[in-house]
């Protein structure tokens, strides 16, 4: 069974479509690489799936569940929402990290407060908070911010802001981690390390979708590789879409990458 | 008693019913401001879900004129296609009014609409004299009724405009701020009280600051409904009392109080101002 399974979404904007029947299932640790020009949809398709946009058709559903069903009004209910979004997770274009907070903080805050929720977290509050600083902590150096974790986000490069960002996501354990340009604010030295570090949990077989300009880094990363337009999926499959495309359009935009 | 003495001690009695209405004021509109804040930025509709249906009617005519249909009016006959236009129109029109009917976010602006754009001196008068008009007794009659009456009148003035200062603070925090909440699962409260507020509060130190200072003189209006805080006392000495009458220097010695705790109230807001520069 296929961890995320979309059908038919659709999302408009008063008159104008931004997503156009979209379909598209991601089985259990594989890499989805979502290419194509700004403005065809690609994000708006991730802020669907985040919960942060409301589709206005088709149907999401994650292990089997339908999380969203735009004909099922029940599916829609606000109530239910925050649960669905524990699903997903979302490392965004321009970090969102929050400032007041220090990196180990920015990761532990979220877990600390759903923790709140579990029925004997009083009687094992400080247990809980360990374990949960102590999982941070452990992130944290999986990104190589060893060093970093009690600096606060304006005294972080832009790369290391993004992987504490990734680190934040990956604390809440989300069944799908997905990616919304994560390079795209930073220079090409930092758009490195941020790469390598998604690149080590594709290795490590993370279910994971990557919204990126970086084709190189997507053809060698992806098991699959959509590629959007106008929002529509044109092309979708293996990691050949860019390395061998059938497409005329997609043909066309690949071929503004050079070589 | 000296002139010099009896004067000092009087100012300072004086002094400290000015503090009691400033400090009070602080506490209620503080609060109070963020209530009204919320009030002007809620966005219950209502109506909202039969404007969503309209629109949709609206919508619906326009994609069955596109896609050339013919359309029947209400009583079966053809519509040509400039009055379907106009139905069109005038769905998504009314549709849009309903839609952006807010009732609370309506009286919340209306209110801080009508106490901004009014002088508070009136707003003092009116609050202290014309419940006693419109009811059998006054209800300010009490020892300290001039204090409570200009303390109603200045929370509620002062929270409308702490309320836009705050709505500006909210907004200036940038979406992705509450979306990063969203995502990783956190409460609408959560996100309000754990990742808005510290930086809402960052942004709004500087312009309440201004409001503050300007809280410290404003109280000095108080006078207009016969409290007695500082420049009452200050003035008494002009018209006679405590033995004397015609002095002039102790109204305008009453500048000094205003302008040494203004630097207290400076000093301490500037270091607040400091200690959030921990984040950026």
């Amino acid at each position: 069974m296929s961890v995320l399974e979309v059908k038919n979404l659709e999302k408009h904007f008063d008159k104008t479509k931004v997503l156009n029947d979209i379909s598209f299932t991601l089985e259990q640790g594989q890499a989805l690489s979502i290419i194509g020009s700004s403005g065809s949809g690609k994000t708006t398709l991730l802020r669907c799936l985040n919960f942060l946009e409301t589709p206005d058709g088709g149907s999401i559903s994650v292990n089997g569940e339908v999380l969203f069903d735009a004909a099922d009004p029940a599916t829609r209910r606000d109530a239910d929402v925050r649960r669905k979004r524990l699903h997903f997770g979302l490392v965004f274009q321009s970090f969102n990290l929050f400032p007041q907070y220090t990196a180990l903080q920015n990761v532990t805050l979220a877990p600390e407060l759903l923790a709140k929720e579990q029925p004997d977290y009083k009687s094992k509050k400080k247990e809980i908070n360990a374990a949960i600083e102590a999982e941070g902590r452990e992130l944290l150096a999986a990104m190589g911010l060893t060093d970093r974790a009690l600096h606060y986000p304006h005294q972080l490069s832009g790369g290391q802001q993004q992987r504490v960002a990734i680190a934040r996501a990956l604390a809440m354990h989300p069944d799908i981690l997905c990616f919304d340009e994560p390079t795209s604010a930073l220079d090409p030295e930092l758009t490195g390390e941020v790469l390598r570090v998604i690149r080590s949990l594709a290795e490590k077989h993370t279910t994971m979708i990557i919204v990126t300009h970086e084709m190189g880094f997507a053809h060698d990363v992806s098991d699959r590789v959509i590629f959007m337009d106008e929002g529509f999926i044109v092309e979708q499959g293996g990691p050949e879409v860019i390395s061998d495309p059938k497409m005329e359009r997609t043909q066309k935009f690949l071929s503004s990458y050079g070589k | 008693m000296s002139e010099f003495a009896t004067v000092i001690s009087a100012l300072n009695e004086g002094f400290v019913e000015t503090l009691k209405l400033f400090l009070v004021t602080l506490v209620g509109s503080i609060p109070l401001g963020l209530i009204i804040c919320f009030g002007s930025m809620n966005r219950w509709a209502p109506l909202g879900a039969i404007g969503r249906r309209y629109i949709a009617y609206g919508q619906r005519i326009t994609r069955a004129l596109e896609a050339g249909e013919t359309l029947n009016g209400l009583d079966g006959a053809v519509l040509t296609t400039d009055m379907a236009l106009n139905k069109a129109k005038m769905y998504s029109f009314q549709g849009r009014l309903l839609l952006g009917f807010r009732p609370i976010s309506l009286i919340s602006r209306f209110i801080v609409w009508v106490i901004r754009g009014t002088p508070l001196m009136l707003q003092l008068l009116i609050v202290y004299y014309i419940p006693g008009f419109v009811l059998p007794t006054n209800p300010w009659s009490f020892p300290e009724g001039r204090f409570a009456a200009s303390a109603v009148m200045f929370i509620i003035n002062y929270a409308c405009y702490f309320s836009e200062i705050y709505r500006g603070g909210i907004q200036g925090v940038p979406v992705g701020q509450q979306e990063a909440g969203q995502v990783l699962g956190m409460t609408k409260s959560q996100i309000f009280f754990k990742v808005t507020l510290l930086q809402m509060i960052k942004r709004i130190v500087p312009p309440m600051a201004n409001e503050v200072i300007t809280l410290v003189k404003d109280t000095s209006l108080a006078r207009i409904i016969s409290y007695q805080e500082v420049i009452w006392a200050g003035y008494a000495f002009l018209k006679g009392s405590h033995g004397y009458s015609g002095l002039l220097w102790p109204l305008f010695f009453t500048g000094v109080y205003y302008l040494v705790f203004n630097g207290v109230v400076s000093f301490l807001l500037g270091r607040l101002e400091r200690k959030l520069e921990f984040f950026r």
